[in-house]
C-alpha cells in the first residue's frame, strides 16, 4: 500500500476535522477527543452534506445538514438511517499524517 | 577462544542496569564489560525521583546498583564520562578523555527532556526534571521564602514535580498545552477530577496554555503566555516531554528515526550494536514507561548471549505518583462503534471509573478516586478474559463478583419507611410514598413540589423515581421529563439549575458532576452545555469552538450544496449608497451567484465558497460592515419602519430605537434565535406583533410586546406593558431577554419559554419589580462586554484560519511552473 503525506496531526483540532482535496472529491480527516484519526469521504450518504463540517463526538460525526450520525470507523450511518461513506486507511508517523493512495482511486469504484 | 568478548555499554540507567542483571544470571563469564554513564553516580530508580523531590524518600533508598555491585561483577565503570563518538570501522567508542574497544556495543542513552523552543529557555532557573541534579536544584530553589515555580507540562512528570514542589511550600503554576491534564493517559472526565484535586492543594492549573517566552534579567523571573497571562517564576521546570537521546547513533551513521531503530532482537542497523530503553524505536514506537524498557533489557541480554528472544510491544498501565491521588489508566480508551463504555460516576465521593469493552473483553480502563481494582482489570485486559458472565457487576469491582446480582429497585423496596431519601431537605421514604398516594402524584415535578424531595441538589432523583415506580407501577412514566439527550437522564432545566448550584464551569465538569453516560457527549448536548456555560459564566468560560454547530463556527450559514451565505449587519435595516456599492463589489469580485433581500431587512449573499469567506469579510469589513449573526442563536435583526422621521403617522423615532436596541444587544448568545421589530405607530408596518420581542410606538410612549411567533407556529405577541421613555423601553427589553437567556432551554424560542414559566411571572419580574429588572439589565450589560467582538474581523485577522483551507491537496497534476 502506498502512503501520501497530507500534513501534521497538529493541523487538526481535537474533536475537529480538516479536508483534503483530491480530483475524485473531498476527503474529511477527523481527530477525535481520544486523539484517534480517521479519513472518510466528505459527502453524507443522505444528501451529500460536508461531514467535515459536523460536530465530532466520540468516534462519530453529525452531518451539519440534516443531523445524520456517521461512524468515523466504519463509515456507516447510525441509528435508523441507512447508508455509508467510503473510509480510507490513515496512519500517523511521528506527528505526520499519511493517507492510503486508495484515496485517489475513483470514488465510484 | 579463551579471550573474553568486549562489551561496552553507553548509558548507566535503568535499562542497562536491568540488562546487566540478566546477563550475570545467564552467562556471567562471557564478557569483559565497560560501562559509561554521563551522571557521576551509579544506577538509581529514576521513576522514584518524584518521591525524593517530595521528601518522602531519600536518594539512597532509590539506588539500585551502587559501586560495590559493579565491583563485585567486575564491571569497569566510567561514570561522569560522556561518550562523544562511536568509530564503527575500528569498533571503538571515544569519550572526552578515553576510549574503549568493543566487540559488542549497547547504546542505552535514554532520553533528554524536551526544552520547548521559546525565548529565555537558557536562563538560569530553567530546569528539567530528569535526574538527581535537577531534584537538588529544585529543592534548593524551594528553600527561598515565598518561592514560585512554573511547571511547563501537565503530564505525569510535570504533575509529580508540581505536587512535590507544592509540598515544599512553593507557589506552583502548571501550564499545559492541551485541554485537560495527562491527556495521553486520561479522558477529559478523569482529567477534570485530577485538576480539581490539584487545585484543592493550591496548585494553579492553566490548560490550553501556549508559552510565549521566559522572561528575566540574568535569571528567570516570569513566564509569559500567548494570551498575555504572566506568571512570576523563580524557577521554571520543563516537563513538556522527552525525546530519545540518539545523537551518537546518528553521528555514527546508524539508522535513526525518532529513536535508534532496532529490530525484534534489539539490534540496530549495525549487527554488533544494540540499543535499549528510551533512546530506541521499535515498530515505530518510542517507549517511555518502565515495563517495556525492562522487557527490552531482557531481550537484549538474550541476544547478546546468543539465545533467541523477541521483543513485543506490551500493554502498560500508568499510575500517578502523587500521595493522596488515586489514578490508574491502562489500555486503549478511544471510542469506537464496536466498543462499549461502562461508566460509573460518584461525584460526591470524587470517583470516576470507565471500562471500555470490546467483544466482551476489557480493552481499556481509567480509574480515578478508587483504584484498588486497577490490577484486577489490567489482568483481564492483558489476558483478554471474557467478561460476559460478570458484565453487569464488572464496574463495581472484584469484591462485588459472585454475589447475587444487584437489583436496585429491590434494594429501594427493602428500605425502611424512615430511611432518608433526600438529604438536602430531610425527606424520608415514608413521607414520599404517602404523599404520592394521598395526593395522587404522578410526575417527578409534582413530588418535588409537594415533598421537596429531590428539589435541591437533585442527586436523589433516581431514588425518588424508583419510589414512584414502586408505588404507582405502570402509572408512573419516568420519561415524562424529557432528557437533554441520550447522554443523560436530566432535563434541560435540571442541568441549568445544577450548573449554577454546583458552580460548574467547563463541559467536562458538567459531564462529570452530573454523571453523563458518555465520555464526550453528542451533537445535541454539547452545543446546549456550551451555551449554558457561556450564559452563566460570561467572564470565566472559554467558549468551546468544537461544540458549536458549523454555522456558529464559521459565522456564516451552510447551504444545501456546502457553500455558505453571508449576511452583514444593517442596523435597523438602514443602509447607504457606500454600503450597497461595497456589497455589489464583493458580489462581482467573488462571483457570488445569488443576492437576496431577507425578511429581516438586510441583504443575503448566497453561494459563497468556504475558502472565500475570510476575503469576503475583509472586503465587507473595509466598508464598515460587521457580521449580521444571521447564523446565530442570538439577536438576528431589529426590523423597523421609518417612524417619525418620515412617516406622517409616526409617533416616535422607531428607526432610531431599533438601531439603539440592535447596537446594544448584538453579539450576545441566546438559547434560540431572537428577532425583534419596532413599529412607529399601531399600523405596525414593521410587523412587531409576531416577533420574539416587539415595540409598538404610541403617542404616550412605547408598548412592549413579546412571545410572538411566525414560523412553525403562528402566534401574536403578548403585551408586557407600556413604558414612557426610550431608555425605559431599552431597559425592559434587555432585562426580558436576559431573563430568557438565564432560564430557557437551549433551542427554546421566547414564546415557548414564556408559556412554560407563565406570562404573569415574567411581567412580575420585569415590569413590576424594578430591582429585579435592573439586576437582569446589569447582568446582560456585563456579559455583552465579552460578546461584542465582531467574529468576522477576528477571522480576517487570522483566527481559526485552519477552518477555511483544505489541509492538503493531493492527486492533481503538478503545474509545470514547479509548484511544490
Amino acid at each position: 500500500m502506498n502512503w501520501i503525506a497530507i500534513g501534521q496531526t497538529a493541523d487538526i483540532p481535537l474533536r475537529g476535522a480538516r479536508c483534503v482535496a483530491t480530483p475524485q472529491g473531498r476527503i474529511a480527516v477527523f481527530r477525535t477527543v481520544e486523539n484517534r484519526f480517521f479519513a472518510i469521504e466528505d459527502r453524507c450518504p443522505h444528501k451529500g452534506g460536508p461531514l467535515s463540517q459536523g460536530i465530532v463526538h466520540g468516534a462519530h460525526v453529525t452531518c451539519p445538514l440534516h443531523g445524520w450520525v456517521i461512524s468515523l470507523e466504519t463509515g456507516k450511518a447510525q441509528g435508523a438511517d441507512e447508508g455509508a461513506v467510503r473510509t480510507f486507511a490513515l496512519k500517523v508517523e511521528g506527528g505526520k499524517l499519511l493517507i492510503s493512495s486508495d484515496a485517489l482511486v475513483s470514488m465510484t469504484a | 577462544m579463551n579471550k573474553k568478548e568486549k562489551l561496552v555499554i553507553v548509558g548507566a540507567g535503568m535499562a542497562s542496569g536491568r540488562m546487566l542483571e540478566h546477563l550475570f544470571e545467564t552467562d556471567p563469564e562471557r564478557f569483559d564489560i565497560t560501562l559509561f554513564g554521563a551522571e557521576p553516580r551509579g544506577n538509581y530508580n529514576r521513576i522514584m525521583l518524584s518521591p525524593v523531590l517530595a521528601g518522602e524518600k531519600s536518594f539512597d533508598q532509590i539506588v539500585t546498583h551502587d559501586a560495590a555491585w559493579y565491583d563485585a561483577h567486575q564491571v569497569e565503570c566510567r561514570f561522569g564520562e560522556t561518550v562523544t563518538r562511536i568509530d564503527r570501522a575500528a569498533k571503538v567508542v571515544h569519550s572526552a578523555g578515553s576510549e574503549a574497544p568493543y566487540d559488542k556495543l549497547v547504546i542505552a542513552t535514554g532520553s533528554a527532556p524536551f526544552m520547548i523552543p521559546v525565548a529565555g529557555r537558557d536562563l538560569p532557573g530553567v530546569m528539567a526534571f530528569r535526574d538527581y541534579d535537577d531534584v537538588q536544584a529544585m529543592v534548593a530553589a524551594a528553600r527561598k521564602k515565598d518561592a514560585r515555580a512554573v511547571v511547563i507540562g501537565g503530564g505525569l512528570l510535570g504533575l509529580e514535580a508540581a505536587a512535590a514542589l507544592r509540598l515544599h511550600g512553593m507557589e506552583v503554576v502548571v501550564l499545559h498545552l492541551m485541554g485537560h491534564l495527562m491527556e495521553r493517559q486520561l479522558d477529559a472526565a478523569a482529567g477534570y477530577l485530577l485538576q480539581k484535586e490539584l487545585e484543592g492543594r493550591g496548585i494553579k492549573i492553566h490548560c490550553k496554555a501556549q508559552t510565549s517566552a521566559i522572561l528575566g534579567r540574568g535569571r528567570t523571573e516570569a513566564v509569559l503566555l500567548d494570551d498575555g497571562t504572566l506568571y512570576p517564576a523563580d524557577i521554571v521546570v520543563m516537563a513538556a516531554g522527552i525525546r530519545p537521546e540518539a545523537r551518537i547513533a546518528t553521528d555514527a551513521g546508524l539508522h535513526v528515526e525518532r529513536g535508534i531503530v532496532v529490530d525484534d532482537r534489539m539490534v540496530t542497523s549495525d549487527p554488533d550494536i544494540l540499543a535499549i530503553g528510551e533512546c530506541c524505536e521499535h515498530g515505530g514506537i518510542c517507549y517511555g514507561l518502565v515495563a517495556p524498557l525492562y522487557d527490552m533489557a531482557k531481550v537484549a541480554a538474550k541476544t547478546l548471549t546468543g539465545v533467541g528472544a523477541t521483543f513485543r510491544s506490551v500493554e502498560t498501565a500508568t499510575q500517578l505518583k502523587v500521595t493522596g491521588v488515586s489514578l490508574y489508566s491502562a489500555g486503549d480508551f478511544a471510542d469506537a462503534p464496536d466498543r462499549e463504555d461502562v461508566v460509573l460516576r460518584n461525584s460526591g465521593a470524587g470517583i470516576y471509573k470507565r471500562l471500555v469493552l470490546k467483544d466482551n473483553r476489557v480493552v481499556g480502563v481509567v480509574l480515578y478516586g478508587e483504584t484498588t481494582d486497577g490490577a484486577w482489570y489490567f489482568d483481564m485486559l492483558r489476558k483478554g478474559t471474557d467478561v460476559s458472565e460478570m458484565r453487569e457487576t464488572l464496574i463495581f469491582g472484584q469484591s462485588r463478583q459472585g454475589s447475587a446480582s444487584l437489583d436496585s429497585l429491590a434494594a429501594v423496596a427493602a428500605l425502611p419507611d424512615d430511611a432518608e431519601i433526600c438529604g438536602c431537605n430531610g425527606v424520608c421514604k415514608g413521607a414520599i410514598v404517602s404523599a404520592i398516594i394521598a395526593r395522587d402524584l404522578t410526575s417527578l415535578d409534582d413530588v418535588r413540589a409537594h415533598t421537596k424531595a429531590s428539589a435541591s441538589c437533585g442527586s436523589c432523583t433516581g431514588l425518588v423515581e424508583q419510589l414512584m415506580t414502586l408505588t404507582l407501577g405502570d402509572k408512573y412514566n419516568p420519561d415524562a421529563v424529557q432528557p437533554v439527550c441520550g447522554c443523560t437522564t436530566l432535563g434541560h432545566g435540571d442541568v441549568r439549575r445544577l450548573i449554577k448550584a454546583k458552580g460548574l464551569k467547563t463541559i467536562p465538569a458538567v459531564m462529570q458532576e452530573l454523571e453523563w453516560k458518555t465520555s464526550c457527549g453528542c451533537a445535541k448536548c454539547r452545543p446546549a452545555l456550551n451555551y449554558y456555560l457561556v450564559c452563566d459564566w460570561p467572564d470565566e468560560y472559554a467558549d468551546d469552538y468544537q461544540s458549536r454547530f458549523i454555522n456558529e463556527r464559521v459565522h456564516a450559514n451552510i447551504q444545501k450544496d456546502g457553500t455558505y451565505s453571508v449576511v452583514p449587519r444593517m442596523w435597523g435595516g438602514v443602509t447607504s449608497a457606500k454600503e450597497l456599492r461595497a456589497i455589489a463589489d464583493v458580489v462581482d469580485k467573488f462571483h457570488i451567484p445569488s443576492v437576496k433581500v431577507t425578511g429581516g431587512q438586510r441583504i443575503d449573499m448566497l453561494g459563497v465558497r468556504k475558502e472565500d469567506l475570510p476575503a469576503v469579510w475583509a472586503d465587507l469589513g473595509k466598508a464598515g460592515f460587521i457580521s449580521g449573526h444571521a447564523y446565530a442563536k442570538g439577536l438576528r435583526t431589529v426590523k423597523t419602519c421609518v417612524g417619525s422621521d418620515w412617516c406622517r403617522f409616526g409617533t416616535q423615532d422607531s428607526t432610531g430605537l431599533g438601531i439603539r436596541i440592535e447596537k446594544f444587544m448584538w453579539g450576545s448568545w441566546t438559547p434560540a434565535k431572537v428577532k425583534m421589530a419596532v413599529s412607529g405607530c399601531p399600523r405596525n408596518c414593521a410587523e412587531a406583533t409576531c416577533k420574539d420581542v416587539g415595540v409598538i410606538c404610541v403617542d404616550s410612549g412605547y408598548e412592549i410586546h413579546f412571545a410572538g411567533a411566525a414560523g412553525l407556529d403562528i402566534k401574536g405577541t403578548e403585551v408586557l406593558g407600556l413604558v414612557k421613555t426610550e431608555d425605559d423601553a431599552l431597559e425592559h427589553i434587555v432585562a426580558l431577554v436576559q431573563m430568557y437567556r438565564e432560564q430557557a432551554h437551549y433551542l427554546e424560542r421566547i414564546y415557548k419559554w414564556a408559556k412554560r414559566v407563565g406570562l404573569d411571572e415574567i411581567r412580575r419580574q420585569i415590569l413590576e419589580d424594578p430591582r429585579k429588572r435592573k439586576a437582569y439589565f446589569d447582568r446582560f450589560a456585563f456579559s455583552r462586554k465579552f460578546a461584542q467582538v465582531d467574529p468576522w474581523s477576528e477571522r480576517v485577522s487570522g483566527k481559526d484560519k485552519h477552518e477555511f483551507r483544505p489541509m492538503a491537496t493531493i492527486g492533481f497534476p503538478v503545474a509545470a511552473e514547479g509548484a511544490l
